[in-house]
């Protein structure tokens, strides 16, 4: 018996809804304890940045928020892409579910970056290149959404918000380098995969912990969002009536 | 532990507004997506039960 694991059952939306139900309270249940946890590191734990004092503490809900606006893009990239290239229904509907809390993700990192820019830099918005890529990538998300909504037809929606997600892409990795090739004003990474980090270590903890929950509360959110898109797009199959009959 | 007072904490060493204005909208938010997000899925479920009655009940008239 070679590897035939049909990977496409486990992309069929009859499939999938039971299996996603089961798992949302756990991702909702693992990111209210992380939250709580990486709250708590960061308010009480991390100590007063020498320079900054306590405002720097907005960094432990403005750094996972950017990073999840871009990782939410690249990974509704990807599903779009794939649900134009194979048709799959269900790939489209990720991206569909993914969207929204991309674009909030992406409000609240400039949201927070603005608030925490006026203490820092005195001012709460400049065209700097990170901060303006930033501001296109929350258009790219309002572009996918309004565009698929726009079309009727399931099929040309799937194709025309797919083939925007895919050509918005390339913006990801102009955000995220953009503080080295034009370094205007938000300043580099702190935190790089090759170098490690600068941060003091129970800064360090909090932010990830924040990071592992904001992962959880997506992870949840999207899932509740997706079924209610498949619910939608297959309301008039069995599996569909079986799943309402039984209330899931 | 680092805990002065409550006063001392919500000043935020003068920060206060900044801090909380993140947090808050933060939360506001995230919280608003959830109550968005569930509502919805309860009210297709309902909906489409609903429907699903009726279709049944225009059966049953059928062939009795």
């Amino acid at each position: 018996m070679g590897l035939n694991l049909n990977w496409f059952k486990y992309s069929s939306p009859a499939t999938f809804y039971p299996l996603a139900g089961k798992m949302i309270p756990y991702f909702a249940g693992l990111a209210v304890v992380l939250t709580v946890i990486g709250l708590y590191l960061g308010f009480f734990v991390a100590p007063t940045d020498f320079k900054q004092g306590e405002g720097y503490r907005i960094i432990f809900i403005h750094v996972p928020a950017a990073w999840m606006s871009m990782l939410i893009y690249v990974v509704m990239a990807v599903y779009a892409g794939v649900g134009l290239v194979f048709n799959t229904r269900l790939s489209s509907l990720m991206a569909y579910a993914l969207a929204p809390t991309g674009a909030m993700f992406t409000f609240l990192a400039l949201w927070t970056g603005a608030l925490w820019g006026k203490p820092m830099w005195g001012t709460w918005w400049v065209w700097d290149a990170r901060l303006t890529s930033e501001l296109i990538l929350l258009f790219l998300y309002i572009g996918f959404m309004s565009l698929r909504a726009a079309i009727d037809d399931p099929r040309r929606a799937a194709r025309a918000s797919g083939l925007l997600a895919i050509v918005g892409v390339i913006n990801v990795p102009i955000i995220y380098k953009s503080v080295e090739w034009w370094n205007t004003l938000h300043q580099g990474a702190t935190v790089t995969i090759s170098s490690g980090t600068s941060m003091e270590s129970t800064m360090l903890t909090a932010m990830a912990v924040m990071v592992f929950a904001f992962w959880m509360y997506t992870i949840a959110v999207v899932l509740v969002r997706v079924r209610c898109e498949m619910l939608e797009a297959e309301q008039h199959t069995d599996w569909v009536a079986d799943a309402v009959r039984e209330g899931k | 532990m680092n805990w002065g007072s409550a006063s001392e904490f919500f000043a935020m060493g003068g920060h206060a507004f900044y801090v909380w204005g993140s947090y808050g909208v933060t939360t506001v938010f995230m919280v608003a997506e959830v109550v968005l997000v569930v509502r919805r899925k309860r009210t297709i479920t309902q909906r489409l039960g609903r429907m699903l009655r009726m279709r049944i009940g225009g059966k049953h008239e059928a062939q009795t």
